[in-house]
């Protein structure tokens, strides 16, 4: 099993790792039962719905890590629709690929926004179109990425 | 980066080069088959017995219960399946425990798939099997008895000589797998009861692909190899000479110096065990502090993972080892671990520091000052202990 120089990076130099006081959105998944739990801070304008921050806490390994410092790089400065489109795909490719066991890690760091963004719209009581209620654990998703 | 510092001896040693010079000879020079029949061969097996008697002693077993095989796990599985097949007409139930290797273990398993019955006993917190819950699953139809003589993560000694005793009044073979102990600790397998005992030579600075299998005279298992007349019909196969060789000088220079390794571990593995506890917050000592091997650290840092402490720790040139999922390939933390009673959490975020007799206190003094930074950095990314410490 070996990380890309890309994956070594992000986990020894994550960005963006903190909380956000008073957040628009926070969510949290995964369980350490399976040993990774992330937590996504986000700050959304309200007037223009463009992400302005966002942080992570992680409790993982080196792939969890790099997953939620690259997921937060992706959706930062984009708008709730944009950062729909940041898929686990999209944070593996940044990534430059993962180890095939570790690819729920960027399931993971998918779902850790989707939460804060659902999050967002059950505070605010509004609906966000084409998001679906993020899931806890990542292992009840389909994953068709084996062999990335 | 400087220099390295390998802590993971419980995975593999280096070869130490007075052993990797008694080889080279049987590589080159003394190449030849020792079931031939010329000078030179004969000399070749000569070296054989010699290692065979080595061994032996090591052990204070006879020769003749010596089996060479290519490392522990086949030990292993000769040992238990070779007993069970022997000794189906007596009967179909073994006993092990929670904390064994996957050697074990998955060797039992693929017995349980043959209609065998297995008993997998629980440990306590220390990782010590019961004695009298041992007593009470043997049963009249139990043939086998395999504990491990040291736990390959925690460390924990069993109460060998005791359990030995009781599979002894009972009537049932006792096999011990020693792949962490042997040439670490003395054994012996009169005193201690044992029948059958696995040994790996690269975890003693031997070479990979050598181990051997003590079985006691009289124990009634069959021959796991079939073929050639090699180790007295029953493990057939061109010997690994070479290999031999090697393993019995590294048991030669261990047992030698064992006295001196001992009290030289103990040491530095103490010293770590204080400085890390007391350095470091909810931190916690896995495994007996006392009953343990020499060269072993289990540690259990509450609120991050094991792997991300292994990549840091790598970044700094310290090789170790996790009893984290991500090391294992499976999302499931170690099984030993879970069987002491850690929850999940919990047993992703150990490390294991597995030294030697050439770790210096200047290693260990490095490990300690380096480790705490480590942890506090992987804790404020966590969110298991920002909520730790909202709740407080």
């Amino acid at each position: 099993m070996a990380y890309s120089e890309k994956v070594k990076d992000h986990y020894k130099n994550p960005r963006n790792v903190g909380e956000i006081e008073n957040a628009s959105g926070v969510g949290t998944v995964g369980n350490a039962k399976c040993g990774d739990i992330m937590r996504m801070y986000l700050d959304i304008d309200e007037n223009t719905g463009i992400i302005k921050d966002c942080k992570f806490k992680t409790f993982g390994c080196g792939a969890a890590v790099a997953t939620s410092s690259m997921a937060t790089e992706l959706v930062k400065g984009k708008t709730i629709e944009e950062a729909l489109k940041v898929t686990n795909k999209a944070v593996m490719e940044a990534l430059d690929g993962l180890p095939p066991v570790k690819v729920h890690c960027s399931l993971l760091a998918e779902q850790a926004i989707h939460s804060a963004l659902w999050n967002y719209a059950e505070k605010k009581g509004i609906k966000i179109e084409g998001l679906e209620k993020p899931v806890n654990d990542v292992s009840e998703l389909d994953d068709d990425d084996d062999e990335f | 980066m400087g220099k390295l510092i390998y802590m993971d001896n419980a995975a593999t040693t280096f070869v130490d080069k007075r052993v990797l010079d008694a080889m080279i000879p049987y590589l080159s020079d003394k190449c030849f088959n020792p079931s031939s029949i010329y000078d030179g061969a004969q000399d070749v097996h000569e070296a054989l017995d010699n290692a065979r008697e080595t061994i032996a002693k090591s052990l204070n077993a006879s020769p003749r219960e010596i089996y060479f095989t290519s490392c522990g796990t086949e030990s292993d599985n000769w040992a238990i399946k070779g007993v069970a097949h022997a000794n189906a007409d007596k009967g179909k139930h073994l006993i092990t425990s929670k904390i064994e290797h996957h050697a074990v273990l998955h060797t039992m398993k693929a017995l349980e798939r043959e209609g065998f019955e297995v008993t997998y006993l629980d440990v306590d917190s220390n990782g010590f099997v019961s004695l009298s819950e041992l007593e009470k699953a043997i049963r009249p139809d139990t043939i086998l008895v395999s504990i491990m003589y040291a736990n390959n993560e925690i460390g924990t000694i069993e109460p060998i000589k005791e359990i030995g005793e009781i599979c002894r009044k009972k009537g049932v073979y006792f096999h011990v797998d020693a792949v962490q102990a042997y040439a670490h600790v003395p054994i012996d397998v009169v005193a201690e009861n044992i029948d059958m005992l696995s040994v790996s030579g690269h975890k003693f600075n031997a070479m990979k692909g050598t181990g051997f299998l003590y079985i006691k005279k009289g124990v009634k298992i069959n021959t796991f190899m079939d073929g050639g007349a090699q180790e007295r019909n029953k493990r057939a196969g061109t010997e690994n000479v070479a290999g031999i060789v090697g393993m019995a000088k590294a048991s030669e220079i261990a047992f030698a110096e064992m006295d001196k390794r001992i009290k030289h571990e103990i040491e530095i593995r103490d010293y770590m065990i204080d400085r890390i506890l007391k350095e470091i917050p909810y931190s916690k000592l896995n495994g007996d502090r006392n009953k343990r091997l020499p060269n072993n650290l289990n540690i259990g840092f509450e609120f991050i993972e094991g792997e991300s402490m292994l990549l840091a720790l790598n970044d700094l040139g310290v090789y170790a080892s996790s009893g984290s999922a991500c090391t294992s390939g499976s999302l499931d933390p170690s099984h030993v671990l879970l069987a002491i009673g850690l929850p999940h959490e919990k047993a992703h975020g150990s490390l294991r520091l597995s030294i030697s007799h050439e770790t210096t206190m200047d290693d260990a003094k490095f490990v300690c000052d380096n480790l705490p930074k480590i942890v506090e950095r992987l804790r404020s990314m966590s969110p298991l202990y920002e909520d730790f410490v909202k709740n407080k």
